[in-house]
């Protein structure tokens, strides 16, 4: 049953992903390919509907909606060979420009060195919701798979007709095919020499399975390494035009403020471009040191209003609760059997209340684009992880039809799903229309953390009902704000109630990596802890009891053995665990702390994860994801948190704002479960949900304190 | 405004700017040398790390005027002809990156730790670099990158080459 119960488990819509508008409709003209990419051989792989409902990210909506079909990639050998696939998913430090051309090379037998990918350009690239919910290794890495083997094979036909052999004898490797019986051989630059060949994948399009992958499946080194390493590499931040100009927007003093007047001479006089727009208010100089100059130098006079600060944040968050809409068990509400009779005749009973903190993303590199104006067409390049959703963003805010934008996304210095709007975007493009110069905006490390989105901040109530045997009877799980990503439970419980309960956000809240589901599985695997105590049993065994599910068993089991669970432990020192099943993954992560007596610094020692996405793509990469969700996993479990009143951010810069450095870094050890007969998922998430919980429990296993809140210990473990 | 002169892996640059201006800044906008990136703008997360005269120095709060007749050198400044530096060639050999943006700071201080000491030890690896944030948490590659490139670099040191 294990393959298949995590299957039958839909895709919980995420609150804060974006809802997206009617796909963009592309109409296939075989001459347009043509024209544009030169003769050759173009296979176009087309969404089937129900990929595009959970492409879209909130499947909910679209349920029952006949949706269009929809081109996802495509793949175009040119008559010199070359090998070119687009997509229009995007680079942002996943590696997926790797990982998809392993998929092209396996399939195609065409080395990778010879394989370009074109990404995330809204001219050049089929349409595509954006780059999140690890959708990339389950979706477009098997759709590059089918186009790449509908090309070879269509290869094999056409030698074969050019041959007058049979199809069946002849083999395709290294960029040709050959004919054992009779030792002929033709490349395909050769065999495409003067065609003009369109393919369209069949649904059934036979793959390589993996056990027999030879490209796909290794660790490949990163494609484009070298660029990185040497400086080489264009970030968006770094892209620059003749005779761009520079540009910066005066920030209002708190959110919600209205412009109410500006007295900007002092900056005209200096020769740079002013736009006042509405509440937009910004510069256009020839250098970034004369924008700022230029800024400082306008008066500006906003209408502020009083707002909440963090401090009042939980009883916010419960007051302001909006009755759960959606009572069809769509994520939001969940119910099974009787909770209430369960629970009244449970032996134990226990009720919980754990709580999260808004925090930011952080990436290295903060949003940058640099747009430019050719008449009314206009082409941008910014740093994002939805460049179609950015390019509706611009059409929206300039009055423009689509076809008149151009996004193009440069892979960008990451995003953790912190880069889903087009901010800057639509700021360097309003000032380059004002100056009909093209302009730069590069938002300052305070900027980014402040006018950016945050993780929504969540207060998570538990109640549960367990018999003495270790059963769980009742679980009933509130969540107010964070998000309903992964708030249903894995464990086999037979009363269920499960309600996400939305707020009104005192902050702008958005989509994080791995959304909700840490906060969910946060409250639900620390309460586990606290019910397998209460009830005296393992905390191993006491999930285990209560777990059907078999793969996440066996991340369990993998994880406990590599971790040693069950060992003695010294003073100070604590193990714990979390886990669970986000984003078609299964994790495990067990946790080893060690807390000083007297200090109260808590140190995460060692960090032991199992996980299970499928048939493992890269091994290399995927450990290096993992490891990387740990490490960022361990600033919001640990001490990250916004600090904000009346609409202002009080820790946004770096100085400020506690992230993980070389020295928070504990041992990290990775279990690989490579499960080569089930499809393979993504990885970028999952890995992330398991720590939190990990390091709490083992905190309490350390202390017998109960950390009931992210951050866990933002100022260490203060004494009771 | 005045005329500044600066060198810059071993090149002579003349850029037309304040003295205060900061040398990420002019690396950037004037120079055109992008390897070097903006992260925070106060000398916390390091993206920005440059070597002046063999030591790490944080451009964003480095004025050109602070480094007239000083040795600077940037990422674009490690490759020898068609080599990598061996810290660059380390880097790949681990994969010590994901989105890559903290890795041109990373490498500079890399560089210099090693020019400093030889074979640092994993505490002293952890010491030195902890003013280099990598927000993907490629932290225990890029440990063991600098630790390869020590291992790489140790012959060539004791023959007093690649200095």
């Amino acid at each position: 049953m294990s393959a298949k119960t995590n299957c039958e488990i839909p895709l919980e819509p995420e609150r804060y992903e974006l809802r997206a508008a009617a796909p963009y409709r592309f109409d296939l003209d075989r001459r347009d390919f043509f024209n544009f990419l030169g003769a050759g051989i173009v296979v176009v792989s087309v969404l089937t509907p129900a990929i595009a409902a959970q492409e879209s990210g909130g499947g909910r909506q679209r349920r029952g909606e006949g949706l269009p079909q929809e081109i996802e990639a495509w793949l175009h050998i040119g008559e010199d060979g070359k090998v070119t696939a687009y997509t229009g998913k995007v680079e942002v430090g996943q590696n997926i420009r790797t990982s998809l051309s392993q998929a092209v090379s396996e399939e195609l037998h065409v080395p990778i060195e010879r394989i370009e990918l074109v990404m995330g350009d809204t001219q050049l690239t089929p349409f595509d919701m954006g780059t999140f919910g690890s959708r990339t290794t389950p979706t477009m890495n098997l759709q590059l798979r089918k186009v790449a083997a509908a090309a070879r094979e269509a290869l094999l036909a056409s030698a074969a007709e050019q041959w007058q052999t049979d199809r069946h004898q002849l083999r395709a490797a290294e960029s040709r095919i050959s004919d054992p019986k009779t030792n002929r051989t033709i490349d395909y630059a050769a065999l495409l020499k003067g065609q003009q060949i369109t393919k369209t994948i069949a649904a059934d399009q036979p793959l390589i399975i993996a056990a027999q992958w030879k490209v796909a499946g290794q660790s490949v080194s990163r494609v484009d390494g070298r660029d990185f390493v040497t400086g080489r590499h264009r970030y968006p931040s770094d892209h620059k035009l003749p005779g761009m100009l520079y540009g910066k927007v005066l920030r209002p003093p708190a959110f919600n403020a209205t412009l109410v007047s500006a007295e900007t001479e002092n900056a005209e006089r200096v020769g740079v471009t002013v736009v006042q727009d509405g509440n937009f208010l910004g510069v256009a100089a020839p250098n970034s040191k004369a924008a700022e100059t230029a800024i400082a130098a306008i008066h500006a006079d906003w209408k502020v209003q009083p707002q909440i600060s963090n401090k009042e944040l939980v009883d916010y968050l419960r007051k302001n609760a909006a009755e759960s809409k959606d009572p069809t068990g769509d994520g939001d509400r969940f119910e099974t059997g009787s909770v209430d009779q369960a629970l009244s005749s449970a032996d134990h009973k226990l009720q919980t209340t754990y709580t999260v903190q808004y925090i930011a993303h952080v990436p290295l590199e903060p949003r940058a684009a640099l747009a430019k104006w050719d008449g009314d067409q206009l082409t941008v390049w910014t740093g994002t992880q939805r460049p179609f959703g950015v390019r509706s963003q611009l059409a929206e805010a300039f009055h423009l039809p689509e076809e008149h934008v151009r996004v193009l996304m440069p892979d960008m210095g990451s995003g953790y799903g912190g880069k889903h709007t087009g901010e800057t975007a639509i700021e360097a493009a309003r000032l380059a229309r004002a100056a009909k110069r093209p302009v730069k905006v590069v938002w300052t490390r305070q900027e980014e953390f402040t006018w950016a989105y945050f993780r929504p901040a969540g207060v998570i109530d538990v109640v549960s009902g367990a018999r003495n045997d270790g059963t769980i009877t009742a679980w009933e799980f509130h969540n107010y704000n964070s998000g309903s990503a992964g708030i249903r439970s894995y464990y086999d419980i037979a009363n269920q109630r499960i309600i996400f309960h939305e707020v009104d956000s005192p902050l702008r809240q958005g989509s994080y990596r791995a959304l909700a589901a840490t906060a969910n599985h946060f409250a639900r695997e620390s309460h586990m802890d606290e019910l397998a105590h209460g009830v005296k049993m393992d905390p191993l065994e006491f999930r285990l009891k209560n777990l059907k599910n078999e793969r996440l068993r066996a991340v369990f089991e993998a994880a406990a053995k590599q971790f040693g669970w069950g060992k003695s432990k010294s003073a100070g020192q604590g193990f714990g665990m979390g886990g669970g099943y986000e984003k078609l993954g299964n994790i495990a992560t067990f946790a080893e702390v060690n807390v000083d007596g007297k200090s109260g610094e808590v140190k995460v020692v060692r960090v032991v994860s199992a996980f299970e996405c499928g048939a493992v793509v890269n091994p290399d990469n995927l450990r290096n994801q993992i490891e990387g969700s740990n490490v960022q996993g361990l600033g919001g479990a640990l001490f990250e948190a916004i600090e904000f009143e009346n609409g202002k951010i009080l820790n946004g810069r770096l100085s400020q704002y506690r992230v993980p450095r070389f020295s928070d870094l504990p041992v990290l050890e990775t279990v690989l479960l490579d499960r080569k007969d089930i499809p393979s998922v993504g990885a970028g998430e999952c890995p992330m949900v398991g720590l939190a919980p990990a390091i709490a429990n083992a905190v309490f296993n350390a202390t017998g304190t109960r950390l009931r809140a992210l951050p866990l210990v933002p100022n260490g473990l203060k004494k009771s | 405004m005045a005329t500044i002169r600066l060198t810059i892996n071993d090149k002579s640059y003349s850029v037309d700017t304040d003295p205060d201006s900061n040398l990420l800044t002019v690396l950037r906008e004037d120079l055109d040398l992008t390897g070097s990136k903006y992260g925070c703008g106060e000398g916390q997360c390091g993206a920005c790390t440059v070597l002046v005269d063999g030591k790490t120095q944080r451009s964003c709060i480095t004025s050109v005027g602070s480094v007239l007749g000083k040795q600077i050198t940037t990422i674009e400044g490690l490759v020898k002809g068609d080599r990598l530096h061996p810290v660059q060639q380390a880097f790949l050999d681990e994969a010590a990156m994901q989105c890559a943006y903290c890795t041109s700071g990373m490498i500079m201080s890399a560089v210099a730790l090693l020019q400093q000491n030889t074979m640092p030890s994993e505490k002293e690896i952890v010491n030195f670099m902890d003013g280099n944030v990598c927000r993907c948490g490629t932290y225990p590659r890029i440990i063991r990158a600098i630790q390869r490139a020590a291992k790489a670099q140790a012959p060539a040191v004791a023959q007093g080459v690649g200095r």
